[in-house]
């Protein structure tokens, strides 16, 4: 697969004392480097497990003090957060199927060069990504669709998405030989058979690029909700952080806001974070392997 | 006359002979053909409002025209000038700041020779790409609140004084700056490592033979082999100058540079499109955004083919 290499160097060169004075401020540096990304992180985790009275006294830096799990307790206890949970999860799945579904249907047709059309069609597709309507007329657009303040106003708009047809399309292009589908069309195979038993299949790996890709953008987004759910019961769980940490800073979301942000604890905050953090944490090792993967198709070309 | 009365069945025969052959994709295409259509080209023609002069009741077609009266007013406004300027202020910082890094990072993590020691760095600095908005502003919002956050806690218990890192404007744009380069630094390696990657290997024996050190061979050898992929991507980061990202700036923003130093253009635009009801001056911002962009990208892609890179589009 694609994991990232470097250049290979002769590991016996003999290093002067220059070269380890530089080896050793190489990795002091990049361990600082490491730290500054990880520690805002570590420090909030320590909050969120911490007793009240010690945040509020300002005792905990990168460690829990008074280990307490009654900010957890109290946010899985919350119905509204286990509800903006479930939702988040019932968004993220449908808006993830959908957008493979655009993706794929999309990117095969695409690669048959004998196709009538496929280059003013992929031009449609690309140009999207430089140039669009914007948000008042994509706002107007969800009130005329009668979709405005629903779920499906975060599980449509966003699921047709040119780059990641541009990266299924380059993967097909190139990791799936022509061949092997000609083979299936002289058994007599129709183009949907060859797409779901052989270019499908082989595909796997991109295919699951691209649902993280779909599925993580998804759980990340706030922006959309912001602009188009106004009932506080529909909140995706980002928005529902962004309100409850206070973020909202003008008239319109303030009253918003209001509603919905009651006073809280700073250590119940910090758990909502963490929570909200969980899922991206839980598949990080999946998610870094795949995006990488699909970083390095996309270089390709787009 | 016989001869075109006999092709033109011939071509109606191909035709149809080309859809029974075809026609599984076009019905493919048809199902994202349609979201594109409906979700990407119709919101375009609500554009128009640019030069409407947009009244609730007439709706987006039943508005009177005015012309550019739009973009004259956005523009004599120091207000609305203000938002483009700081748009370009803040990218351009973004640039200065943000471009480097993960090129030096990338030469700092090849020069790494254990793998497992790289392999741990690089899990560490790409997790921020990987967090969202509300979270990463989340995390420093809670370090950098002047009373209660940990830098301002601790810098007070060693004698400093407390710094109000997110009320103060020049200081905001330097935290969100900072935040931008922690966010992306991490992520942005991964091209270059590529890129290093594909320098050969032979290139580095042979300067060490030549008894070249780290950095001489850093500067001969490294830098020059991934030229091409920073002119590209310098080129690609120049075309988006314009370009703003709302999650971004308004998840950072607060009360007291709402409308000062995080006022760009997509926060303008939700500002006085979505909560002031003002569509067509909205409208008209970001369509000025836009044009510039694809502009901006034309050109950019133009300088890059001339220079002789692979370009963008």
């Amino acid at each position: 697969m694609t994991g990232i290499k470097t250049a290979k160097r002769p590991s016996a060169i003999k290093k002067g004392a220059g070269g380890i004075v530089f080896d050793i401020i190489n990795h002091a540096l990049l361990v600082i480097v490491a730290l500054m990304c990880l520690l805002p992180f570590l420090h909030v985790m320590a909050m969120s497990l911490s007793s009240n009275g010690a945040v509020i006294s300002q005792k905990v830096l990168f460690w829990p003090v008074d280990l307490s799990f009654e900010g957890y307790r109290m946010v899985t206890a919350d119905a509204s957060m286990m509800r903006s949970l479930l939702l988040t999860v019932i968004i993220t799945v449908a808006f993830t199927v959908l957008g493979m579904i655009l993706t794929v249907f999309a990117a095969y047709p695409l690669t048959k060069k004998e196709l009538k059309g496929r280059g003013v069609i992929a031009f449609m597709f690309m140009f999207t990504m430089y140039f669009g309507g914007g948000l008042i007329p994509e706002f107007l657009l969800m009130n005329d669709l009668g979709i405005f303040n629903t779920l499906w106003s975060l599980i449509l708009p966003l699921a047709f998405s040119a780059y990641n047809i541009i990266i299924m399309r380059s993967f097909i292009e190139a990791s799936i030989p022509a061949s092997l589908e000609e083979a299936a069309f002289l058994d007599g195979a129709s183009y949907w058979s060859v797409l779901f038993r052989v270019v499908i299949p082989l595909s796997k790996p991109v295919l699951a690029t691209l649902c993280l890709f779909f599925a993580v953008g998804r759980w990340n987004a706030y922006g959309d909700a912001l602009y188009y759910i106004k009932t506080s019961t529909l909140y995706p769980l980002q928005l529902k952080l962004y309100y409850l940490m206070g973020m909202a800073t003008d008239s319109a979301n303030l009253a918003e806001g209001g509603a919905a942000s009651y006073v809280t604890g700073e250590v119940v905050k910090a758990t909502c974070v963490m929570f909200a953090t969980l899922p991206i944490i839980i598949l990080y090792p999946f998610l870094q392997r795949y995006f990488v993967t699909g970083i390095m198709i996309g270089a390709v070309k787009g | 006359m016989t001869s075109a009365a006999a092709t033109l069945p011939a071509k109606k025969q191909k035709a149809r002979n080309y859809m029974r052959r075809y026609w599984p994709l076009y019905v493919m295409l048809l199902i994202p053909l349609s979201f594109c259509l409906l979700f990407k080209y119709w919101p375009m023609t609500g554009l128009v409002m640019a030069f409407k002069d947009f009244g609730m009741m007439e709706g987006i077609w039943g508005s009177q025209w005015n012309g550019i009266e739009n973009f004259r007013y956005l523009f004599s406004r120091s207000d609305s000038v203000n938002v483009i300027l700081q748009t370009l202020k803040l990218n351009v910082l973004d640039l200065v700041f943000g471009f480097p890094m993960p090129i030096i990072l990338a030469i700092m993590l090849n020069e790494v020779s254990s793998k497992s020691f790289k392999r741990v760095t690089q899990t560490v600095i790409y997790l921020p790409h990987f967090l969202s908005w509300v979270i990463i502003a989340s995390l420093f919002l809670t370090m950098l609140r002047t009373e209660t956050g940990m830098i301002n806690t601790i810098s007070a218990s060693m004698g400093g004084k407390k710094v109000p890192y997110l009320e103060d404007n020049t200081l905001w744009q330097v935290v969100y700056v900072f935040i931008g380069v922690w966010q992306s630094m991490g992520w942005g390696t991964i091209i270059y490592l590529a890129a290093i990657t594909g320098i050969s290997a032979e290139l580095y024996e042979a300067a060490t033979v030549d008894g070249a050190g780290r950095f001489n061979k850093i500067w001969h050898i490294t830098l020059p082999g991934i030229r091409g992929t920073v002119v590209t991507l310098l080129i690609m980061n120049l075309g988006r100058i314009l370009g703003s990202s709302f999650e971004r700036v308004n998840s950072l923003s607060n009360p007291y540079v709402v409308l000062k130093s995080a006022n760009v253009i997509s926060t303008y635009i939700y500002r006085v499109g979505l909560a002031n009801g003002k569509y067509h001056f909205a409208t008209a911002m970001g369509l000025f955004q836009n044009v510039i962009g694809v502009a901006l990208i034309l050109v950019s892609d133009r300088i890059a083919k001339s220079l002789g890179e692979s370009g963008l589009i």
